[in-house]
């Protein structure tokens, strides 16, 4: 190596030193320590107790932990595809050379920039059972179908029926589609005219059209967004936590298991515990990705290759 | 292009840091020789934080060896936590009394035993109730600073328009449950429009409402008494609502409910006509009721009353020194200047509670504006005041008691299976709890002895 290749090697080491200090010191050694204490009982203020796997066996016989993954997993299987429907309509209607593009963009951005305990809140009065205003646009519907079929239709208590809860919050989850909207708009436009103009040419209807070029187009964005969604769904507590105002939902239906590791570990003492179950979220996200990745990667179609 | 930094953005972010350094460096210091400096946090806001910072302030005043700095700090039991097992923990700290058990067990706290002694504050100083609140595995971990006793308050006009003698407050479960009835009004629709009384409302005192059927729901070692008939007939009263009043329309009743500290309190908007609350509640009513509403407090009744000695549960705030701090002899001082008669009595006034000493001068009397403070004085000193459940498992048994009482009220769970899911689920826990505590028992044991040696 040349003096001037160890001096740009320096260089460059002491560039990326600062990043190296934070991830050793704030990811690598807590999660090494996180190991560590799954094998433990440990309640952060006393001295580990080595179990050995004793805290992985207490968690296959625990109820709420199988709970807290069941919601997770049908969280995540609910919201990413209805997320992603919704977001690539929204973002295909707002591609449409129409009046006031820039106003309607701007309009389905804006709810993103909400904080996420301030939309918690929010959702916690739309969503109220009596005078929300997600009940409240739902009654007049509901009251016709009952005059017209003899039924007796109820709007849903969102936030405290055990069967609705978690569609409550799937819900709550759609006011943020207005990021990845965005992103699915760039990618439309990044999409060359030329293959709508021949497609057109040999008498595709625009159905087809959105199948055969917009699709395909569009499969690296809708596999990152999918990733992201994928990987956030199965991480989700700010907003459930806020909503059932630090709880666990009706019938534990708003437990997830990220919220389930918080209470593990702040609320009960029992660091180690958390630190087991935090093990099993990150292999499970872990496995999660790289199987959508091995198998996206075959269905999406990049330009360049 | 080779970035520069802005002269004037320079200068303004030097002026920042220098006006921070300053403020840093002045902030509530005192003057003069340098006197040592303890972290007081506490979890209140707002004319509760107001009364003690007044009290900070008489003492930092009286004298200029120590100097108290008082944080409002939320979330203060986890904070706590963590400052400790970081090695920085605050002085002083106003926590709840239900967290004395896990953070005793956990080496979060110093036995104050020696220093409470040596500071001259002694057993008979206190009502009974609130200095056994204070201990735990045989030492003493805090003192009060705050206490409470709950009482049932009525809504006078809700009973009047019922048809029921104001002045009378249902003296039996039984009869709550038939004033609740004559109380209870439904729209057109079903719905309910008002109710007598519904147990989740406000529903923080669950882990204790077996008392008033009669028993405890813990033998204060190794078993919770789930089982016993007071826990059986307390599930079984939740599960009657339900039946009466419809689950989901309970639910919806209480979701349109708005804040507790808000002119839209339920019990203040003529909703909720008996509730079950603390000596506090006549601070909010004078805040946020209407104008003209009239109350009454009583003992809440039990399923056998026994006037001569009416239950109720007593809880206080509480202040202890945390294990690992600098100066504690100085944070006894601070404590002990708290404890004294007159201080406290003008604290406990000042956030309208009642006091935790046995003797109250007249003067407190006279000058509480509380219409009822003879009337919940009266309830402390009953025989048969108890401690508020305190369990090493605090946190995950009040966590299990809220959702699965909430399932037998929504008509989804049968009273009997939520009581025996709880019961296996939380003695598990207990068990788990206590066997960590037998394995560290003696270290602990033995490190508080070192602590309490003269």
């Amino acid at each position: 190596m040349t003096r001037k290749e160890k001096r740009s090697t320096l260089q460059g080491l002491l560039f990326i030193a600062p990043w190296m200090v934070g991830f050793l010191a704030l990811n690598l050694y807590p999660f090494c320590a996180s190991v560590w204490f799954s094998l433990c009982d440990y309640s952060v203020l006393s001295q580990q107790v080595y179990l050995g796997i004793r805290n992985f066996q207490n968690l296959i016989h625990d109820p709420v932990f199988w709970k807290a993954l069941t919601n997770t997993l049908l969280f995540a299987a609910v919201s990413i595809p209805l997320s992603t429907i919704v977001s690539i309509g929204l973002a295909v209607l707002l591609n449409q050379p129409a009046g006031a593009q820039g106003f309607f963009r701007t309009l389905f951005f804006l709810p993103c920039l909400v904080p996420a305990i301030s939309l918690a809140i929010l959702w916690q009065w739309m969503l109220n059972g009596q005078m929300g205003l997600v009940n409240m646009a739902l009654r007049p519907g509901l009251d016709f179908l009952n005059n017209l079929f003899g039924c007796t239709l109820r709007a849903p208590d969102w936030l405290n029926d055990p069967s609705w809860a978690l569609w409550g919050l799937v819900l709550t989850g759609l006011w943020g589609t207005g990021q990845a909207m965005v992103i699915y708009l760039a990618g439309l436009q990044e999409i060359p005219a030329e293959l709508y103009e021949a497609a057109t040419l040999d008498g595709t209807s625009a159905w087809q059209r959105f199948l055969h070029v917009t699709l395909p187009m569009l499969s690296p964005v809708i596999f990152f967004n999918v990733l992201m969604g994928l990987i956030g769904a199965l991480q989700t507590f700010a907003v459930p936590y806020i909503l059932t105002g630090g709880g666990d939902g009706p019938g534990r239906s708003l437990l997830f298991l990220a919220t389930y590791i918080y209470q593990n570990a702040f609320d009960f003492w029992n660091m180690g515990y958390a630190s087991a179950l935090a093990l099993v979220l990150f292999l499970m996200i872990a496995i999660l990705t790289l199987t959508a990745v091995h198998f996206g990667e075959k269905k999406v179609h990049y330009e360049g290759r | 292009m080779k970035y520069s930094p802005h002269p004037l953005l320079t200068s303004t972010v030097a002026l920042i840091l220098l006006g921070l350094g300053w403020q840093g460096c002045s902030a509530g210091k005192p003057k003069g020789q340098a006197p040592v400096v303890l972290e007081y946090w506490e979890k209140w806001t707002g004319f509760e934080r107001e009364a003690m910072a007044r009290l900070v302030d008489e003492f930092n005043s009286s004298q200029n060896r120590i100097f108290v700095r008082f944080l409002s700090v939320s979330r203060i039991d986890q904070k706590m936590m963590l400052a400790t097992a970081g090695g920085v923990p605050p002085d002083v700290v106003g926590l709840w009394d239900v967290n004395l058990p896990s953070y005793a067990e956990n080496n979060a706290l110093l036995p104050l035993d020696r220093l409470a002694r040596e500071a001259g504050l002694r057993e008979k100083d206190y009502l009974p109730v609130f200095w056994k609140l204070c201990h735990y595995r045989g030492h003493q971990w805090a003192l009060p600073s705050t206490p409470s006793v709950v009482a049932l308050h009525w809504n006078k006009k809700m009973f009047r328009e019922a048809g029921l003698d104001p002045e009378r407050p249902p003296r039996t479960l039984a009869e709550l449950e038939s004033f609740n009835e004559k109380i209870t009004r439904k729209n057109s629709d079903g719905s309910l429009a008002q109710i007598g009384h519904m147990p989740q409302e406000p529903g923080w005192w669950m882990p204790d409402f077996p008392s008033w059927f009669g028993g405890a729901s813990w033998d204060g070692g190794p078993h919770l008494l789930l089982d016993s008939p007071s826990n059986r007939a307390f599930f079984q009263w939740l599960q009657s609502y339900p039946a009466r009043f419809g689950g989901s329309e309970l639910f919806k009743l209480r979701g349109g409910f708005g804040t507790f500290a808000s002119p839209d309190n339920p019990f203040f908007q003529g909703k909720v006509a008996m509730i079950l609350q603390g000596v506090w509640m006549d601070n909010f009513i004078r805040q946020y009721a209407p104008e003209g509403f009239s109350y009454g407090v009583a003992p809440f009744p039990e399923s056998t009353p026994h006037p001569e000695a009416p239950l109720t549960i007593a809880q206080t705030d509480i202040l202890v020194i945390p294990t690992g701090t600098r100066h504690p002899r100085e944070a006894m001082e601070f404590i002990s200047f708290v404890q004294q008669q007159k201080h406290m009595e003008s604290l406990c006034m000042a956030q309208r509670k009642l006091s935790p000493l046995a003797k109250v001068s007249d003067d407190f009397y006279r000058r509480h504006p509380h219409p009822y403070l003879r009337e919940f004085q009266r309830l402390s000193q009953s025989p048969r005041a108890q401690p508020t459940l305190c369990l090493p498992t605090m946190r995950e048994y009040s966590n299990d008691l809220i959702i699965y009482s909430n399932l037998v009220l929504l008509g989804r769970m049968n009273g009997e299976q939520a009581r025996r899911e709880m019961a296996a689920r939380q003695q598990k826990s207990l068990t788990a709890k206590l066997d960590r505590w037998e394995r560290v028992s003696a270290v602990r044991t033995a490190v508080w002895d070192q602590e309490l040696r003269p």
